[in-house]
């Protein structure tokens, strides 16, 4: 069966993004387009906050989850797409009866996760920055990154339902 | 909210009350200035308290890493007191608890550094 549209809608302001709801059976999925600002980063928490929230996921699990996605989402705008005004940052969120499964994406070019020195060996600790992706994979369950189609960088973050 | 740092002398320890975000943009780099600013001062013993500290994301954690820095490197220390149980879990996945002194008591926080 096809995903249905059920919703979609244009917001203008400082963050123009637009935002389709698509339903299939239990599973329901938010599609975004946002600016490569960090005022999406805040937006994109919330959103994602609110879809965990209503999986039943408790306060604390939410607030994970949502520092996941901004950590996710800090990368796609600054090292990704470089707060490009010409790029935008795709959000997809899909929450079943069983999971939350977020799908963020830009359009830079590209990350090799393993270039990211390991944030916990003892020469890094004193690192300013790279602990991004610890954070990610510390409160997710699977994240995956893989280059988009079209260019840059997505990576798919799963949480279960408790 | 972005992070505000207001400070107080107890005694010759300088403890500074963040309140607020410590994230990446605004609250970072504002974090980031002040801290410098006391230890270019002179401030030798510092004493960080995050009671009031909302949410401090992997920036916020880059900072707090900087300022500690920072602050040796000019002979002096920076201790952590009143965290949230989410920031002591940031420490603890970052294994940053190896590096800073943390204390849940601000008196016992004040005598450790004599």
């Amino acid at each position: 069966m096809a995903i249905r549209p059920f919703g979609f809608t244009w917001l203008g302001g400082p963050l123009l993004f637009w935002m389709a709801w698509l339903k299939r059976g239990d599973m329901e999925k938010i599609q975004t387009t946002l600016d490569s600002a960090l005022e999406s980063v805040d937006k994109a928490e919330s959103l994602v906050i609110s879809e965990a929230g209503k999986l039943g996921f408790e306060e604390d699990e939410a607030h994970q989850i949502g520092m996941a996605i901004r950590e996710c989402m800090v990368n796609a705008v600054v090292h990704g797409n470089r707060y490009s005004q010409n790029k935008k940052v795709h959000l997809d969120i899909e929450r079943s009866a069983t999971s939350l499964v977020v799908t963020i994406g830009d359009e830079g070019g590209g990350f090799d996760l393993n270039s990211v020195p390991d944030p916990l060996s003892p020469e890094n600790l004193l690192r300013q920055s790279g602990r991004g992706f610890l954070l990610i994979r510390a409160f997710m369950d699977e994240v995956d990154v893989h280059p988009r189609a079209g260019g840059g960088t997505e990576v798919r973050l799963v949480k279960n339902k408790p | 909210m972005s992070v505000k740092l207001t400070s107080r002398q107890v005694g010759d320890v300088t403890v500074l009350d963040a309140a607020g975000r410590i994230t990446l943009g605004e609250g970072a780099s504002a974090f980031r200035d002040a801290i410098r600013d006391f230890a270019a001062k002179g401030n030798k013993k510092l004493l960080l308290n995050l009671s009031d500290v909302s949410y401090i994301d992997s920036s916020g954690i880059g900072e707090m890493v900087s300022g500690f820095t920072t602050v040796t490197n000019n002979g002096g220390q920076l201790k952590l007191v009143g965290l949230s149980k989410r920031v002591k879990d940031l420490l603890q996945i970052t294994k940053l608890y190896t590096v800073f002194e943390v204390f849940d008591d601000e008196a016992d926080a004040i005598r450790s550094f004599h």
